[in-house]
């Protein structure tokens, strides 16, 4: 037998879930939607940032949530008030989402004809950041009440996503927040990452992120017919 | 632990490449880079599991670990980091503003016998 002798492959290993996830964004493909997600500890005002994001899209754009918690369809009815669709996948003891459950939730639901697909993770800083869900966007919240340094404990979900919201923009003043600071810290896990300020409640910073949604969707319909 | 699926894309991976080649597959080098979430003893041990009963059985996975290597700006050089979870840089303590490697998980080679 002659002697081994390497050849150069080259080949990237693809997850089980990074499989499915191809899948899903295939199909988002193939149906022209922008998918973003969601991800943050709970209480960080996820859910009333997508509601205020949903209502604002609303007039101009067809947009649908999916939501996921270990218990409960209470979020799937908060933003059901902004009258847009709204699936509520219920984990029980699963931590965060994968790209299975995304799929499994689409399926026959879908509507059709639909911009934008949002998709709020369970609230969990850990787990979520290792599941691709097939999302074209995928943003991490953070709330001014829960510290500037979050991100530096939390460094893996801040790093596997594209933009930081800071959220709760309103209370900012009462609790000190130090908004250089937690940007700095941010960009120690992940330089160069961009960071909106918002306040869902007064709706300060929302039409930045708006303004970012349309460059979104305008990048993924050029991909999408080039 | 996720490490044991990852095996066995490897092991696929890597059957598919030798059976297009005609080849015998002894070993399997792999890029792992520290920012890709996967733990390497974890695979190391996996991996004979996921060679199991297939073409690659007997055959060895050797790891070659990828450090982080980031750009800093205010020293405009590439820089190995230390750890795999804050982005400063060793020498200016700047924020990097580019990670330039160490997201790895790459078959890159395979050893061989025809």
């Amino acid at each position: 037998m002659s002697e081994p002798r390497l050849v150069e492959v080259r080949k990237n290993v693809l997850k089980q879930n990074d499989l499915c996830a191809r899948d899903l964004r295939r199909r988002f493909r193939d149906a022209g939607i922008t998918v973003v997600s969601l991800v943050s500890s709970p209480g960080s005002g996820k859910t009333a940032f997508l509601e205020q994001t949903l209502t604002m899209l609303q007039p101009r754009h067809r947009v649908a949530a999916l939501v996921g918690d270990l218990a409960t369809e209470n979020d799937a009815a908060r933003l059901a008030r902004s009258q847009a669709p709204v699936k509520q996948i219920v984990t029980g003891t699963v931590c965060h989402l994968d790209a299975a459950m995304v799929r499994a939730a689409i399926d026959f639901w879908l509507p059709d004809r639909l911009d934008f697909l949002f998709i709020e993770n369970v609230g969990n800083l850990v787990c979520p950041s290792a599941f691709d869900l097939g999302e074209h966007l995928r943003l991490v919240l953070l709330s001014v009440t829960e510290g500037e340094d979050k991100p530096l404990k939390y460094p893996t979900i801040f790093n596997t996503a594209d933009v930081a919201i800071l959220t709760k923009l309103d209370l900012a003043r009462a609790v000190e927040f130090d908004a250089p600071l937690c940007e700095r810290n941010i960009h120690i896990v992940l330089p160069g990452m961009r960071v909106l300020k918002v306040s869902a409640k007064s709706g300060e910073g929302m039409d930045a992120w708006l303004e970012m949604l349309s460059s979104l969707r305008a990048e993924c319909r050029a991909t999408y017919s080039g | 632990m996720h490490e044991l699926s990852i095996a066995l894309s490897i092991v696929e991976l890597a059957e598919e490449e030798a059976a297009e080649r005609s080849v015998r597959v002894t070993a399997v080098h792999l890029k792992l880079g520290r920012l890709s979430g996967v733990v390497r003893d974890a695979l190391l041990a996996s991996y004979e599991m996921a060679a199991e009963g297939t073409a690659l059985a007997g055959s060895r996975l050797v790891i070659e670990d990828i450090p982080v290597l980031g750009f800093c700006p205010g020293c405009n050089a590439r820089r190995t980091l230390e750890g795999a979870v804050w982005f400063v840089c060793p020498v200016c303590e700047s924020p990097i503003s580019e990670i330039v490697a160490g997201r790895e998980l790459e078959v890159y080679a395979l050893e061989i016998r025809e």
